[in-house]
């Protein structure tokens, strides 16, 4: 067994050489993707039209989220000073720094979806508001004055581009430890990042009522935000395992060991647990209370055409890593956590699918080309450009101040 | 034949008791245990301590937790006093997930505390027994076995070679807070 630090063999200028298959295959995922989404909108039919916005909606979403979880991951470190994650934590960073993009392509979809009526039609129409139309929705009304286009553009920049900018900063100032060492980064980074904290912590909710729940603008749910952070936390969890397994498997980050894994495997165990108890939480209390105006949403996922995706997603999203995770030992295995990380990366989108399809495309779902092609399409571009980040700097911070603590993490 | 129960090395600097550990095995000398007031990463892969087995209780206490919760609310709000609560009816499973739930959490929680405890003899009132007293201060100490490895010199030398600060051969195995 160790005895004493025997980690001089690492090389910390080590540098991810981002090329070959793993290039080919994005850029071809996000021909695909492109190619999918072209079909889907240039159909002529409303209905596919439509779906093509929904599923836009949902990668679009989704990337954003697991990129704003990799800004959220860098600040956690900095605000809890972990040290565990110091020699992984430029993976996140890469997820952060791809966040501005990631954000930008979420406010075109959802600026186009409005612009079009294809998306949030529920409270963006015509005649909603007038009391003379056949359409007039006196809830809607009621709701106008937080749900118009202009102060919800704007909800959607300011706090995509304050979780943009924090993230590129944390960012930019680790890379700036690397050239000059010393504690200034550190420090500076910890302040940020706790009041990065806050402002993420309050707006996420508003974030996920706003981009999601106000496809179905009548019903509403305060569990909702929780909710969608939980499933945000444990797919940007998932990535950073899965980055992490893939790099080992090349040949890279040989100081990140079983147990830097290990803790992985906690915080997805944890956070899908989590995930069920907010999930749980919003469904029994709706269920409980039996209240018309809030079950519609339950009621509209327990039609024929989604209740077998409903329950599939409970079990993906909670049983599997429940009975698969629970074991110390599974959480060590690098196959075991790469296959539960990405089976929770389908079982999240299983879930953002449930939250988006029924009050969009409804009836009218579906899962063929444009769904698959959506996703990978994003999943392309995911790994492109987080992938291309990555290659950028080296694979550690070499002056983060707890890296040696990092290297002989033990647990 | 000495009355010597334990040697105990007393060290200053845990990397020199690591080294004692090391000097000891490479004898053959079985470690009793060793008492540190910190945690020290690689100790227990290093003298071969087997896995807690607490985790084992956490799992019945809280399977005992689940069954105690289940049957509160079955005996309460299906056998015992029915009511109508909303129109549900009475035996309505989400509504029991909550209580189950908390009710397992909670066994589970105090289970675990009581089995250290009891594992430990740590029981209130009671004075803890400890080899050394100065393991919970700033002393890392090592204990051997004096009936098991029957060359005490030899031990009293490595111990000291590896920077033993002290060497103290007990009569009895442990000392009190009195």
């Amino acid at each position: 067994m160790g005895t004493h630090s025997h980690h001089h063999d690492y090389n910390f200028n080590e540098r991810y050489e981002f090329a070959g298959k793993a290039k080919m295959f994005s850029i071809i995922a996000v021909v695909l993707g492109v190619a999918a989404v072209a079909i889907g909108l240039l159909s002529g039919d409303h209905v596919t039209v439509e779906r093509t916005y929904a599923n836009l909606l949902l990668m679009g979403y989704y990337f954003t989220c697991v990129c704003a979880a990799g800004a959220f991951f860098v600040a956690l470190q900095y605000v809890t000073q972990s040290a565990w994650s110091a020699g992984l934590v430029r993976i996140p960073q890469a997820m952060a720094s791809t966040l501005p993009i990631a954000a930008l392509l979420l406010v075109v979809i959802v600026g186009l979806g409005l612009s079009t009526h294809n998306l949030y039609h529920h409270w963006h129409g015509e005649g909603l508001l007038d009391q003379n139309s056949p359409n007039y929705d006196p809830i809607i009304e009621g709701k106008s004055a937080y749900l118009n286009v202009p102060f919800f553009l704007s909800r959607q920049v300011i706090f995509l581009g304050i979780y943009s900018i924090f993230a590129l900063i944390l960012a930019k100032l680790s890379y700036k430890e690397d050239l000059e060492g010393g504690l200034t980064s550190y420090k500076k980074s910890f302040k940020l990042s706790a009041i990065f904290l806050v402002i993420f912590g309050f707006t996420t909710p508003i974030w996920a009522f706003d981009t999601i729940m106000s496809l179905e603008a009548h019903w509403f749910s305060t569990m909702f935000g929780w909710y969608n952070f939980a499933a945000m936390w444990v797919s940007g969890i998932c990535c950073i395992t899965i980055i992490v397994v893939v790099l080992k498997k090349a040949g890279y980050m040989n100081w990140v060991n079983e147990n830097h894994l290990h803790d992985l495997g906690k915080l997805m165990f944890g956070f899908s647990i989590f995930w069920t108890y907010v999930w749980f939480a919003q469904f029994m209390l709706i269920w409980y209370s039996n209240i018309p105006e809030e079950t519609v949403y339950f009621y509209k996922r327990w039609e024929p055409e989604y209740k077998p995706w409903f329950w599939l997603s409970i079990i993906i999203n909670f049983v599997s890593p429940l009975l698969i995770l629970v074991d110390r030992d599974a959480k060590r295995k690098q196959n075991v956590m790469l296959f539960v990380a990405i089976l929770l990366l389908a079982g999240h989108w299983l879930d953002y699918y449930i939250m988006v399809m029924p009050g969009t495309v409804a009836e009218h779902r579906g899962f063929g080309i444009i769904e698959i092609g959506t996703a990978l399409g994003f999943l392309g571009l995911f790994i492109f450009l987080v992938m291309s980040k990555l290659s950028k700097q080296a694979l550690v911070p070499k002056n983060h101040p707890f890296l040696d603590e990092s290297l002989h993490h033990q647990i | 034949m000495s009355n010597t129960k334990y040697i105990l090395g007393s060290f200053a600097d845990p990397d020199d008791m690591m080294h004692g550990i090391d000097k000891l095995q490479a004898n053959n000398i079985s470690i009793y245990d060793c008492f540190t007031p910190m945690p020290i990463h690689g100790i227990e892969a290093k003298l071969g301590v087997k896995p807690s087995r607490l985790p084992i209780a956490a799992f019945c206490f809280g399977a005992l937790g689940t069954t105690l919760g289940f049957s509160l609310l079955y005996y309460t709000m299906v056998y015992d006093w029915p009511m109508n609560i909303g129109g549900k009816p009475s035996f309505a499973m989400p509504n029991f997930v909550p209580v189950t739930f908390e009710v397992t959490i909670l066994l589970c929680a105090l289970g675990m505390v009581a089995t250290f405890f009891f594992r430990n003899h740590l029981f209130p009132g009671r004075a803890p027994r400890v080899m050394d007293l100065r393991a919970t201060d700033d002393r890392f100490i090592l204990a051997v076995d004096a009936k098991e490895n029957a060359d005490h010199a030899l031990i009293d030398s490595l111990l000291k070679e590896a920077g033993a600060v002290e060497v103290k051969y007990n009569d009895r195995k442990y000392v009190s807070y009195e």
